[in-house]
């Protein structure tokens, strides 16, 4: 099935774009990461411009995290206050991302940057839980019990001035983290149009030392915000959101969210988190091994 | 006086024998609209003595389609501390979006370097009008790297047995553009030669616009940014909420 897409100015197969959106749909239902970090260098992969993609799956991230969001408010699961800090540096963040972008992109550095980024997020983020879950998985089979966590955040949060009481979340910590939290995710966003969701639980976890019941939601809460502030950035800025592949990648993954969100329920969450892990580490070895290795174009055209 | 005689006489005497081309393209507007996959274009027409009839001649021909020209910049990748990285770069003010040249016979059999160079017909000739670099060598290997890029990506092409002379009176070339090429004026240049010289040329337009949705849609996120995201988050959310809704009733 050939569509064309008027801004991207080519045509693609639609059934391959959907597939494509219901692959990371699939990951974002089960896993409750916004599944950007795949589509993104996917779509590169197929032949769409860089700009294009990034711009375009910011919306993907924003369909796909929606009803994320309904089901988790429902159940009490999303801190709006922090919520809403961690949104207004993601706005502020997207601000910065914006000007970035285009800075590099004059620079002609942009690809190299995005590239070092992947590796590097993924590469980190992806050992962190590897080993985490291995531990988890260690632990189930000899039946030893990991010793619990002591949930605390991390010393230099502490040290910053001005503290609020965030109710939901436990805490009683200075706003400034979780918005320069919600800063370095809103750069990313903008940057690699991925919606950070990978690095928000994380940090949200280990660095705030939020109460885990809060975390996906409120971390669904941030990424909704940011990447509709993204899309909207990029169509004012790069014009390059190309609503009908937004529209072929929806489709995909709005339906791919609920279908991972129901095998989710089924599967030893241990388990799946070192599924995950494993997947995200793979995609940060090829990308590294990709920058050292002759690129397929040594030339690429920029129109002026 | 003596002069113009000179060139009356040069003209009447040449003209007399120069033939005259006729041209056509079998579609002077090409509709990029939903399911538009590329299309292929037939270049046609005749070549005439002046008053109307078979030159009775062979003669060489080559048939240039041009799309419209923009101002790029080509990154060179380079490795540098293992990693490749854009590094060097130049800049082209008249980057065709789209050439494709298909000629009787190979160029080089019908023209000299010199001749192909004013003409542009081939690749090689590309007249690129390049800034910043001046050295020849650099120019040239820049040069070089876009039309191999462009070469793979369908855009720029040469097909040295794709026009078809028959009867020494008739010519077809086809050349196909692809789904991704650059909406704009074309220009479909043919030429007829003999004996290493371009005797006639002429000049033919196609029109590459995008039509219905697709030319609503670019115009709209180009003119209206603010109200295009909004539309583009407004359709995000909806979605969503719809597939909840939707999988909350399986």
């Amino acid at each position: 099935m050939d569509v064309y897409l008027p801004i991207a100015n080519l045509s693609v197969n639609g059934l391959v774009i959907v597939a494509l959106g219901a692959l990371t749909g699939i990951l974002s239902g089960m896993f409750g990461v916004g599944g950007g970090f795949l589509t993104t260098p996917l779509m590169i992969f197929y032949g769409i411009p860089p700009t294009v993609a990034a711009a375009s799956a910011a919306s993907q991230v924003t369909g796909a995290s929606v009803s994320g969001v309904f089901a988790h408010s429902r159940r009490a699961g999303v801190d709006y206050q922090m919520g809403g800090v961690l949104v207004a540096g993601g706005f502020i963040g997207t601000l910065i991302g914006a000007g970035l972008f285009s800075l590099l992109q004059r620079l002609g550095q942009i690809d190299v940057v995005i590239n070092l980024l992947y590796v590097l997020l993924l590469g980190g983020i992806g050992s962190i839980m590897a080993r985490e879950s291995w531990q988890t998985l260690r632990a189930q089979k000899t039946g030893v019990p990991l010793p619990a966590r002591k949930r605390r955040h991390h010393p230099m949060v502490a040290s910053l001035p001005l503290r609020w009481r965030f109710y939901r979340s436990g805490l009683y910590i200075s706003p400034l983290a979780p918005l320069l939290l919600g800063m370095f995710t809103g750069v990313l966003t903008m940057l690699m149009g991925i919606g950070g969701g990978f690095v928000l639980v994380p940090a949200m976890l280990y660095i705030l030392g939020m109460s885990a019941n809060v975390v996906v939601g409120t971390s669904l809460f941030q990424i909704l915000f940011v990447t509709m502030a993204t899309t909207m950035m990029h169509a004012l800025t790069t014009k390059a959101v190309d609503i009908v592949l937004a529209v072929l990648l929806l489709i995909g993954s709005v339906s791919g969210a609920q279908i991972g969100a129901q095998l989710a329920e089924r599967l030893p969450a241990a388990r799946l988190r070192f599924v995950l892990a494993s997947l995200v580490l793979a995609i940060a070895l090829s990308m590294a091994l990709g920058l050292g290795w002759r690129p397929d174009e040594i030339y690429t055209v920029e129109a002026l | 006086m003596r002069v113009l005689i000179a060139l009356l006489a040069f003209f009447a005497l040449t003209g007399a024998r120069d033939p005259i081309l006729v041209p056509e393209v079998s579609q002077h507007e090409i509709q990029v609209r939903q399911g538009f996959t590329g299309t292929e274009l037939l270049l046609f027409g005749a070549i005439l003595t002046p008053d109307g009839t078979r030159a009775g001649q062979d003669y060489d021909i080559v048939v240039v389609l041009k799309g419209p020209t923009r101002s790029i910049i080509l990154r060179e990748k380079q490795r540098i501390a293992g990693i490749w990285v854009n590094a060097d770069s130049t800049e082209f003010r008249s980057a065709p979006t789209f050439f494709a040249v298909a000629s009787s016979r190979p160029i080089k059999q019908i023209v000299d370097d010199k001749t192909a160079a004013i003409y542009e017909l081939g690749l090689p000739w590309l007249q690129l009008s390049p800034i910043g670099a001046y050295d020849p060598a650099e120019q040239a290997r820049f040069s070089a790297g876009l039309v191999d890029l462009m070469q793979r990506e369908g855009l720029y092409k040469e097909d040295s047995r794709g026009v078809r002379v028959s009867e020494q009176v008739l010519y077809q070339a086809r050349i196909a553009l692809p789904s991704s090429v650059q909406t704009g004026g074309y220009t479909a240049e043919t030429f007829a030669i003999s004996k290493g010289r371009v005797v006639a040329s002429a000049i033919s337009r196609v029109e590459v616009k995008k039509l219905g949705f697709e030319r609503a849609t670019a115009l709209f996120a180009e003119n209206y940014g603010f109200l295009y995201g909004l539309l583009a988050v407004a359709i995000s959310i909806g979605m969503g909420f719809l597939a909840g809704r939707l999988f909350a009733l399986v």
